[in-house]
């Protein structure tokens, strides 16, 4: 039975794990996200479901705890805020190279180094572009509600297990905090599924199984890379998710995702009212990035602003997709700072209208 | 005439190579104690009878293709991180056998954090500490366990532990945490020692079996080729020069 409750979104976010059937947790306290270990304690899985909650000494150590369980087929998850991700990295390097499934989660806080624990979205470019070193491709989801952040849990499984390849939930410290009404779906018990490429003890008369990411013969790496690379167009044709707003008759476009989505859906009303015919995308999953939608209102439209929670990042994106046809601005407001309808509208104003 | 093939007999078999070791080549250098270690691992596995239920853990250094050579299933971890993967394998799967397989540079240099806490934890898995004073792999570097005054590429003139620190006893220090059950310290280099330190792997998988905490296997060991010693001096030079300062012996055992 569905049920329906008030909660905060890193609560919501740990009880959607737990109903995903999530095999393991490994996490360290941060935040604006320590909720999320908290709640994991306090309702104690390991009784209910067996899924085990274990608090690392570092987030390096947790996330090679994910990449241990993730090599074992079992649904492993992570979560911590923006200079917990940074460690994160080699980890999420290694786990995509040797192309396990887990999820992580980053409720952003604003930076660069310690910066603040207030939301932020500075850590687009370090999600979508890989992060740690190497050729690799996160699959990267924006909850822009605590509903969405509860359905990308299990989504983020889904996908992570389809493609084998670490899943991030890209979030920030307002939806982790905010409380709100939140649907949530039936418990789904763990899967206890032998895979074939699982470290699980070697099958008389098989193989034994080698999880690596290394290759030394630089043929064979190119190898992994091409087949990376083939996976990664597979997740671009098949897994784009996007929300539209009265884009039908607009002549600007505002792009925007996550909790800043929200406010400018709010700027975008106001703008309405005004006047001014503005649409609104606010893209879903970040990698892939929903190039076809913008490309295709970008015949259509004679502006974009894109309103972000950081100094220009998704911009890029967006201005990739458009190929230089018409202006693509941004509006940001950083370190922790959120930007309000009137200074989206505004700055709307003065990069299109002329103020 | 005796020929070869006309002994060749099951009834004349007096030893086999296991099969927890896989038929491919190893890789390491002739006299390295690597390859005896892993023999002497892969017949403890075997005569456990535990091949199909264990799952081991390469490190990065010489040791890092060991998952070709143990024909049981094996992860391969980021520098210093295997006892973080041993925990996220054996915390899923309580009822299989781990061993983490590790160098100095990996366990006591990089991995020291990882190392502690999963001794601290008393995650039930084996580390097997191959301590050769050296970094092997990236060309004979200056170790966490190099001793003083010996040479390495980055101390060239010998370590003055004044200015590169002294030479780290990890196993006399995760000996003191509650967690670790068995701290063991061993070398290869004669059958005999060869002989004890299965009897202690064996004994190591055991108390795993029984979930009793964390066991430390030390293999002090040597490098012919960045020792820039032939493998009989290298060993003579341990002897001599390691085994002082990395006393073999147990250094905790159950009581």
């Amino acid at each position: 039975m569905k049920e329906l409750r008030l909660m905060k979104g890193n609560e919501a976010l740990a009880e959607a794990a737990i109903r995903a059937g999530a095999d393991a947790y490994f996490g360290y306290p941060i935040t604006p996200q320590s909720e999320i270990i908290e709640y994991f304690m306090a309702e104690n899985p390991e009784e209910k479901t067996g899924m085990v909650i274990l608090q690392a000494e570092s987030e390096i150590a947790a996330i090679n705890m994910v990449y241990g369980a993730a090599g074992c087929g079992k649904k492993a998850i992570t979560s911590s805020s923006s200079p917990g991700i940074s460690l994160k990295q080699e980890g999420l390097s290694y786990i995509a190279g040797a192309e396990l499934p887990c999820v992580v989660v980053n409720i952003t806080r604003g930076g660069p180094g310690l910066g603040t624990i207030q939301p932020s979205q500075s850590d687009y470019f370090q999600a979508v572009k890989g992060g740690g070193h190497g050729d690799y491709k996160l699959i990267v989801l924006a909850p822009a509600t605590v509903q969405e952040t509860v359905d990308y849990v299990k989504l983020a499984f889904e996908l992570a297990f389809k493609y084998r390849n670490p899943v991030m939930i890209l979030s920030d410290g307002i939806i982790g905090q905010m409380m709100e009404k939140v649907e949530l779906f039936e418990q789904i018990p763990r899967s206890d599924k032998e895979y074939d490429w699982a470290t699980i003890g070697k099958k008389p008369g098989k193989d034994h199984v080698i999880i690596t990411s290394l290759q030394l013969q630089p043929e064979e790496q190119e190898k992994v890379n091409l087949r990376l690379q083939a996976k990664y167009r597979e997740v671009e044709k098949n897994e784009v998710m996007y929300k539209t707003y009265d884009i039908e008759d607009a002549e600007y476009l505002f792009v925007a995702y996550g909790s800043c989505g929200r406010i400018t859906q709010k700027a975008m009303e106001m703008a309405r009212k005004k006047g001014y015919k503005v649409g609104q995308i606010r893209p879903q999953t970040l990698y892939p990035f929903p190039v076809e939608i913008i490309k295709k209102v970008t015949g259509q439209v004679k502006g974009i602003l894109t309103v972000e929670m950081n100094t220009g990042q998704m911009v890029e994106d967006v201005r990739l997709a458009v190929s230089g046809k018409i202006p693509v601005e941004h509006y940001g407001r950083f370190g922790g700072m959120i930007p309000s309808p009137d200074e989206i509208l505004n700055a709307f104003e003065q990069k299109f209208i002329g103020g | 005439m005796i020929m070869a093939e006309n002994l060749i007999k099951p009834e004349n078999l007096v030893y086999e190579k296991t099969k927890v070791m896989t038929d491919r080549v190893l890789h390491y250098c002739p006299g390295c104690g690597h390859s005896t270690t892993h023999r002497m691992l892969a017949e403890a596995i075997d005569e456990l009878g535990i091949q199909g239920e264990t799952i081991g853990i390469a490190p990065v250094g010489c040791s890092v293709l060991a998952y070709y050579y143990f024909d049981v299933d094996m992860t391969e971890a980021a520098h210093g991180r295997a006892p973080a993967v041993a925990t996220g394998i054996k915390r899923v799967l309580p009822e299989k056998y781990v061993f983490t397989y590790q160098g100095d540079g990996d366990l006591a240099a990089i991995g020291t954090s990882e190392t502690i806490h999963a001794c601290n934890r008393g995650e039930n898995f084996l580390i097997v500490f191959i301590n050769n004073g050296i970094y092997g792999m990236t060309g004979g570097q200056m170790a966490p366990t190099t001793l003083e005054n010996m040479k390495s590429t980055t101390s060239p003139r010998g370590r003055d532990v004044k200015t590169m620190g002294n030479p780290l006893k990890i196993s006399e220090l995760v000996a003191n945490l509650p967690g670790t059950y068995y701290v063991s310290r061993h070398s290869v280099h004669t059958p005999a020692n060869a002989r004890k330190i299965k009897r202690a792997f064996k004994k190591a998988l055991e108390y795993q079996k029984e979930k009793k905490g964390t066991c430390l296997i030390e293999v002090v060991s040597n490098c012919p080729s960045n020792w820039k010693m032939t493998p009989l001096e290298s060993n003579k030079w341990m002897e001599e020069n390691m085994f002082p300062f990395y006393p073999l012996g147990d250094i905790k055992v159950p009581k």
